[in-house]
């Protein structure tokens, strides 16, 4: 990892300028400069821990898996969104690396902001199957081809990513935003729901859908690889065919 | 789980560290296991003997039958909350092969010649329900959104402390709320740990830098014992030097292990099911291929290896004997695993094969709990309102040893249980009283931590227990090096008293709790070491070189570990709970000892 792999041939010095912000110390957030000696398949998460361990316990991130499937480390990494644990050393242009918190959302503390009204937004879409059917015995049955339909979103792990590369979401902190549409995709278009109408309706609301401006920084910033804008798109044309089925 | 079926009955909050969809259930791959039949005959007593031998005979078997059992109806519970598994073509949920999951073979004829498909007497069976190679990821989002949907409590990004004890009962928690540095009180019925794992203890590890084992931690603090902690899975294909996991569904669906000399060294481990036997085998082989000096180049590692050709040559695939893969087949089965190789190794799997090592992945011990997750505080008694599932329970339906594909479906089945049972307990009881400052100690701890300067980097300390756990207490021990790890580890527990925290603020004190999650870690380390010395044989995931065979006599029981001050843990012992049936007459064993093989 960073620094403890320093004497091998291949290390690199970068120069990690970080975003800093202390609400107990007030102002303004600040930005400060640290030298770090990395390997090129350290991932930038490894060279903001070797900080923290090493230079300055305080530097305040969230992280968990490290290896991009719990969505804990969004940040913007040179001027995009990402996960600090999926981007690697040597992928990085130049000897700079500048890391800054997601935007559009309130800074509590250095790289970790206020996930709460991204949350909510998502709490907003029912992001949770509604079959008030009685169940089978065994399972509902449901053949490959509508399953396929809505795998793409099913993949979403809510890192924020998209919702905060998002124009629009920018402008305004009311509009539901990328993520949440995701999620509703992810219910509106598998066979065994109900509630499509319903999720529908809600997306059709002045925050809803509309907002959307086709920018495509979502589908960009994905760590996930979801084609985000299609499938905001999809919604959009659900809402005015008022139909999810296959052959659309 | 628990949460969801306990909120059903009684008001319910989920307190954690993380946001629940940041949980490490999200990171587990290849499926859950259930014998569904739905691509081929099974049984849930097939599968409860796969898990019996699987766990080399340590395993509780009331248990597991009911793991076994409840885990076909679980399946479909899940299915019906919205669950997206792959489908087969008519519909149904599909199924793919794991590590250890057989059924008989129908044609075994024991005096075929060694090494023919008739000589085999079982073969693997498709058992693992998947959702790709994300299956954790879709089980821990479908959970979630039923909480939501039920109006489940979440208190998100708060720490906890402590246990509130009293009278011999749990009554509640102190947690930190890491946004603010406030501590909370929680005052309840009954409490349920589901902290999950403490890979975090080993160098290599799949597991999160969450997983510290808290909840484990900090009972084995107030005096209760952890249970079975010398057998540690190291799961055999983890990605070299990072110890990502690369899920055994690679090897599921036909990806073979290869070492220096380009040899399938599995067939000279496990004659019969090859790359197929379980993780405590292939990690050994692998150990044993590099000690024998044909890793890779020599070094400490070898090749996985899912390319179609590859599997093609060998006939390995699932598809195998009646059709061959392509590699679009492949990308299909196995996409996260492919992009995982792809970014942090560099290596494109369907092109080139993959490098592995063992990496520390899953605790079969940890509170020893009953079939419907009550903590007991020893052999006999339990800990009224004190419960808990998933890794962090030992009930123990893994033994010695956990099949690939049996964690998820035990956190399903028993978290089902423990919730039910946690509801009824809750809407039994009155609240009881609690003392009037319960966060006192927890606040003295803390402020001692600020207090103090900060010394000595606490990540030196986090090396330095990694490197003496992953090279004293890892796949092979023996008493020399159980001896070494010891010391290490009381000394670490020393130098982490003097610690002090660099960062004096209040919010997102991160660094703080950093240096809590390594004292729990010290703690459950010195609980496994000390657990690893005492047991004088070989089982399972325990292996020491010094005493290489299972001892039945002296050893067929679970191990159960208290804290023991200055002198760092006391072992005692408890008795493996063993069906008996009527045979002829006579009541023998259901599941009778056998020498495990593969």
């Amino acid at each position: 990892m960073a620094d403890t792999m320093a004497a091998d041939a291949g290390t690199r010095r970068l120069t990690v300028r970080i975003k800093r912000y202390d609400p107990e110390q007030g102002g303004e957030p600040r930005w400060q400069e640290f030298q770090v000696d990395a390997h090129p398949m350290d991932r930038v998460l490894d060279v903001l821990l070797s900080i923290k361990w090493n230079q300055d316990e305080a530097l305040g991130l969230r992280r968990s898996c490290a290896h991009g499937v719990c969505g804990s480390d969004a940040m913007r990494i040179n001027g995009k969104n990402g996960l600090a644990c999926k981007l690697l050393v040597n992928t990085l242009q130049g000897d700079v690396l500048t890391v800054e918190p997601i935007l559009g959302l309130p800074v509590i503390k250095d790289l970790i902001v206020d996930m709460k009204p991204f949350f909510d937004h998502y709490k907003s879409v029912m992001p949770y199957l509604v079959n008030d059917d009685p169940p089978p015995t065994t399972e509902r049955l449901q053949s490959p081809e509508e399953r396929a339909r809505f795998d793409e979103t099913t993949k979403c792990i809510l890192c924020a990513c998209c919702t905060t590369a998002c124009p629009p979401f920018w402008g305004n902190e009311k509009y539901v935003g990328p993520a949440a549409i995701v999620n509703a995709h992810r219910f509106i278009f598998d066979s065994r729901d109900q509630a499509a109408a319903e999720r529908l309706e809600i997306l059709n609301d002045g925050e809803g859908v509309w907002r959307c401006r086709t920018v495509f920084n979502c589908t960009s910033a994905c760590p996930r690889d979801i084609h985000v804008t299609k499938a905001i798109q999809e919604v959009k044309h659900a809402m005015l065919t008022g139909s999810t089925s296959l052959n659309d | 789980m628990a949460a969801l079926e306990a909120s059903r009955r009684v008001g319910t909050a989920v307190v954690s560290k993380l946001y629940p969809t940041r949980s490490h259930t999200g990171a587990a791959q290849g499926g859950i296991a259930a014998a569904l039949a739905n691509l081929e005959d099974d049984s849930w007593e097939n599968h409860a003997y796969d898990t019996i031998k699987g766990g080399d005979f340590l395993v509780d078997q009331t248990a597991a039958e009911i793991l076994c059992r409840e885990a076909v109806e679980c399946i479909y519970d899940l299915e019906h909350m919205g669950l997206p598994f792959d489908r087969t073509v008519d519909g149904r949920i599909s199924q793919r092969r794991f590590g250890g999951h057989t059924k008989p073979n129908p044609k075994y004829d024991p005096s075929a010649p060694a090494g023919t498909e008739a000589a085999k007497p079982r073969i693997p069976v498709m058992r693992s329900c998947h959702s790709a190679d994300r299956t954790g990821h879709m089980i821990l989002q479908t959970l979630y959104q039923q909480c939501i949907k039920q109006g489940v409590a979440f208190f998100d990004e708060f720490h906890m402390l402590d246990l509130i004890l009293e009278d011999g009962e749990c009554r509640g928690i102190v947690a930190i709320e890491i946004a603010t540095g406030a501590l909370h009180v929680f005052h309840a019925k009954s409490v349920l740990l589901a902290t999950g794992g403490f890979g975090r203890m080993f160098k290599v590890s799949s597991n999160a830098y969450a997983l510290t084992g808290d909840g484990p931690a900090i009972a084995y603090r107030h005096g209760m014992p952890l249970e079975d902690m010398e057998f540690y899975q190291f799961h055999p294909t983890g990605i070299y030097r990072l110890g990502i996991l690369l899920s055994e569904a690679c090897r599921g669906d036909g990806g073979i292990m290869f070492n220096g000399q380009g040899e399938r060294f599995m067939e000279r481990y496990a004659p019969n099911l090859k790359d197929l036997a379980s993780r405590d085998v292939c990690s050994r082989s692998i150990y044993q291929e590099v000690r024998a000096g044909r890793g890779i180049g020599g070094k400490d590692y070898v090749h996985l290896d899912i390319r179609a050709e590859t599997m093609n040559k060998y006939k390995s695939s699932p598809l195998h004997p009646d059709q061959n893969v392509d590699s679009h087949w492949v990308e299909k089965r196995l996409p996260d695993i492919i992009e995982f190789a792809r970014t942090y190794l560099g290596v494109d799997p369907i092109k080139e094969p993959m490098p592995i090592q063992p990496t520390a992945h899953y605790a079969m011990g940890g509170l020893p709990t009953d079939l419907d997750g009550r903590v007991h505080r020893n052999a006999r008694d339990v800990v009224p309102g004190l419960y808990s599932a998933g890794e962090s329970a030992c009930l123990s339906v893994h033994g010695a040893n956990r099949l690939g594909t049996n964690s998820l479906v035990d956190l399903v089945v028993y978290g089902r249980r423990s919730g039910r049972a946690m509801a009824d307990y809750a809407s039994r009881v009155e609240f009881h009283s609690i003392p009037a400052h319960p966060e006192a100690a927890a606040k003295a701890a803390i402020d001692d931590l600020l207090g103090r300067p900060r010394t000595e980097p606490w990540a030196r300390l986090r090396d330095e227990m990694q490197a003496t756990m992953m090279d004293h207490c890892g796949v092979f021990r023996t008493e020399e090096t159980l001896v070494k790890a010891r010391d290490d580890i009381a000394n670490l527990k020393q130098r982490y008293q003097r610690l002090g925290v660099q960062d004096k603020g209040s919010v997102f004190n991160t660094g703080l709790l950093e240096i809590l999650e390594l004292g729990n870690l010290l703690d459950l380390a010195e609980a496994t070491v000390a657990s690893a010395l005492a047991r004088r044989e070989s089982r399972g995931a325990h292996s020491r070189e010094d005493f290489p065979n299972r001892d039945d006599n002296a050893f067929f029981k679970h191990s159960l570990a208290f804290a023991n001050g200055q002198e760092g843990a006391r072992v005692e012992y408890k008795d493996v709970d063993v069906i008996h049936v009527e045979k002829d007459g006579e009541r023998v064993p259901k599941y009778p000892l056998e020498v495990r093989k593969y």
